[in-house]
């Protein structure tokens, strides 16, 4: 939507920055349709798609039932006709009910039909904890999807790549499921340009330069790890990467980081067994061991279910659970 | 039939009879040579699907294979009602509906036998028929996954005509041929009914007044179980798509002309009027589920009772004694329906002869088509292929 007063002088947060993504991607193509629950007259539960339905009418931005699984395979055929589908999915538990749809259908038409019929269809999704909400509405299911071949994850963490990487997940020719962290989604606000920009899909940011210890992450844990960053003694010198995207996953970002500085912490808020920071582990070790001057730490969720709010605090990594893994790191 | 739901949501269009009591049946308007091309494309699936059986033995098609033979006119009929660019998704008893809609048989048997050649390339196998070019967009293994997949397609199709008022096959051309009415056939098996996804798109289409077509091919059974053992109504299936504000028919699936002639008018309401519909197209399967069933759900008795409704010889005998030319011969000879016989053999026989003789997909095809481009840091396997950096190696 158009940008208020508030937008102009203290900038936009995560959600009105996708909210802008959103209403300039309708304007500039009109293949271009949002649907979900309450998407359209409510403008969303978290108010992402605030107002586009007034501007766009109730045929581009649909409100649909309880439908998860209708909704995902309706956009899946409508993305299989040439259009460009943005369902919601209130919040990512509620991927249950369409996984058969994402994992066995859109994920692998291009491959099925051997490219002859492809679904570019870009799934928006709420994920992550930190608000206070129970299971089901603050997981972190990241790595099942970046599992699925066909499939691209996107994690954006500041609202100037969310907007980016939105417009490049709609404009994508292949299915994109992204992510966007609940507890960013009016925690900061950022000055970022008006006019549409994209973000190339799979490009790592580095979002603090160092030489001692390479910290990945992406989503929320990249605030917490940039504020372990300010705690952190005056002479370690930490990068910081935001990966952004996990599938197609930057690789050569980490190496070339971990190669560099020689240790490596990957900081998650998905449980930690099987997390992609296994992933991450792994590629570091096949790919810079000579280079290791410690084991790869992981600083993540535990493998429990996401607790109630009282004890959230207790699973969500932490900018002290962070630096003790980074300090460890460095005393090895 | 009641239509008690649908009647109160349709204010400007009179539901249609399946047998119009004016202007005689829509295929009294068909000229002969289509009624004879009906029966070629039924008697072209079934020596097709006999071919496949033999190459399955021979282990000449790995998977899966599951056969349509006894449906053919399930697929015939229904097709024939459509246009030829109304997209239309399956389950995975698909060959029938991929020959129907014009699919070469030598690409259809080269899929199966895994080979370049195949209408996917010899990646997706008896289960995964695509033919976009004929608007066919895919056989589905997952039961009843399909009918939201259909669901999407019909909306797309509606969301052209009414809203982009431009064919989405040509994106950035504006003021290009209006689009038109389309409407979208989705075929599911009986088992498919007891699906919850099913039921989410019958609840949206019905809903939306989305121009999709939910045909249920009901054999009788899914695997081993019979409709009854499974689904609830299963005397009356379209109380279902009452429940779902859509019209619902019950059409006899043995005669491919009485189907036609229940079907046609239905496609063309559905149509005009951009809403959805749902029928319960009665049918039998004469083999087994796939090629491994002990059929122990079933007697002899029973196949046999159903092979002589055979929808090929009902044809057959009606071209050749009951249809006539002006000059009172019948529109097919005793000789032009050996002809027939003769060339399809002959067909299906070039056609196992290119899957036999093309060549397998290059194993590089292994790493293709799973994104548009690719992403070799996505699979370490990939790297191994080319060297990789881990000093162990
Ligand atoms: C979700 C799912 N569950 C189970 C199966 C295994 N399966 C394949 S076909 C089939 C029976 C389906 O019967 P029906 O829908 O009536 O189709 P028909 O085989 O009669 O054409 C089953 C259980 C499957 N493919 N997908
Ligand atoms: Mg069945």
């Amino acid at each position: 939507m158009p940008r208020t007063e508030a937008m102009i002088k203290q900038g936009l947060t995560l959600v009105d920055a996708i909210n802008e993504a959103l209403y300039q991607e309708m304007e500039r193509d009109t293949r271009v349709v949002c649907l979900g629950e309450d998407v359209g007259l409510n403008g969303g539960v978290f108010r992402v798609t605030e107002g586009l339905q007034k501007v766009f009418g109730p045929e581009r931005v649909i409100d649909t039932p309880l439908s998860e699984s209708g909704i995902m395979g309706t956009s899946i055929g409508l993305a299989m006709a040439g259009m460009r589908p943005v369902p919601e999915i209130q919040f990512e538990g509620f991927l249950g009910p369409a996984f058969d749809q994402l994992v066995n259908h859109a994920a692998r038409y291009r491959n099925r039909s051997r490219g002859s019929i492809t679904v570019p269809m870009t799934v928006r999704v709420p994920w992550g904890g930190g608000i206070h909400a129970p299971e089901l509405h603050s997981d972190s299911p990241e790595a099942i999807y970046a599992h699925t071949p066909g499939l691209k994850v996107v994690i954006p963490s500041t609202p100037y790549d969310a907007k980016g990487l939105l417009l490049s997940a709609i404009r994508d020719p292949d299915p994109v499921v992204f992510f966007e962290p609940k507890r960013v989604y009016r925690s900061h606000r950022e000055q970022i340009p008006e006019e549409a920009y994209t973000i190339p899909i799979g490009e790592a940011k580095v979002v603090a330069e160092g030489t001692d210890v390479t910290i990945v992450s992406w989503g929320a844990c990249v605030h917490t790890c940039n504020e372990a960053l300010d705690h952190l003694p005056e002479d370690v010198s930490a990068e910081l990467i935001d990966l952004r995207t996990i599938s197609p996953l930057d690789a050569e970002a980490i190496v070339r980081s971990v190669e560099k500085t020689g240790r490596c912490v990957v900081v998650h808020e998905a449980p930690k067994t099987a997390g992609f920071g296994a992933e991450i582990a792994t590629i570091v070790q096949e790919r810079s061991f000579l280079h290791l001057k410690a084991p790869v730490q992981r600083v993540a969720g535990f493998d429990v279910m996401m607790p109630y709010y009282k004890l959230e605090g207790q699973y969500l990594p932490d900018a002290k659970r962070v630096e003790e893994a980074v300090m460890q790191c460095l005393a090895y | 039939m009641s239509h008690a739901a649908a009647e109160l949501k349709m204010t400007t269009a009179p539901a249609p009879r399946t047998r119009p009591n004016t202007g005689g049946r829509s295929s009294d308007a068909l000229p002969a040579a289509t009624l004879v091309q009906w029966l070629r494309d039924m008697m072209l699936i079934r020596e097709f699907e006999n071919r496949c059986a033999q190459a399955y033995q021979q282990a000449k098609i790995g998977g899966f294979c599951h056969l349509y033979t006894g449906q053919e006119a399930a697929a015939v009929g229904t097709i024939a009602a459509t246009n030829p660019d109304d997209p239309i998704v399956t389950a995975y008893r698909d060959h029938g509906h991929a020959l129907a809609r014009g699919m070469d048989p030598g690409a259809c048997m080269a899929e199966m036998f895994g080979k370049a050649t195949g209408c996917a390339k010899g990646k997706g196998g008896s289960m995964h028929m695509f033919d976009k070019p004929h608007w066919l967009f895919g056989g589905h293994g997952i039961v009843g996954a399909q009918t939201a997949l259909g669901t999407g397609l019909a909306f797309a199709a509606r969301y052209e005509w009414e809203v982009l008022k431009r064919p989405l096959a040509n994106p950035g051309v504006t003021g290009a041929t209006p689009a038109k009415k389309k409407v979208c056939l989705t075929y599911l098996g009986d088992g498919a009914l007891n699906q919850g996804v099913l039921h989410e798109s019958m609840n949206l289409a019905g809903l939306w007044d989305i121009p999709v077509i939910y045909i249920v091919e009901n054999n009788g059974y899914s695997m081993g179980t019979a409709i009854a053992r499974g689904t609830t109504m299963a005397h009356d299936l379209t109380k279902k798509a009452e429940a779902y504000g859509m019209r619902g028919e019950i059409i006899d699936g043995f005669d491919v002309i009485d189907l036609y002639d229940a079907f046609k008018p239905l496609v063309d309401w559905c149509r005009e009027n951009q809403k959805p519909a749902f029928v319960d197209l009665k049918t039998y399967r004469y083999l087994g589920h796939s090629m491994s069933d002990p059929q122990k759900y079933r007697t002899k008795d029973e196949v046999e009772q159903f092979k002589s409704k055979d929808s090929i010889d009902r044809m057959a005998h009606v071209l050749m004694n009951e249809r006539k030319n002006k000059d009172s011969t019948p529109v097919l000879s005793e000789q032009a329906f050996t002809d027939l016989q003769t060339s399809i053999k002959e067909q299906v026989r070039h056609a196992m002869e290119f899957a036999e003789n093309s060549p397998v997909p290059d194993a590089s095809e292994l790493h293709t088509d799973v994104y548009l481009n690719p992403m070799p840091n996505l699979s370490p396997t990939a790297e191994y292929r080319h060297g990789a950096k881990n000093p162990l190696l």
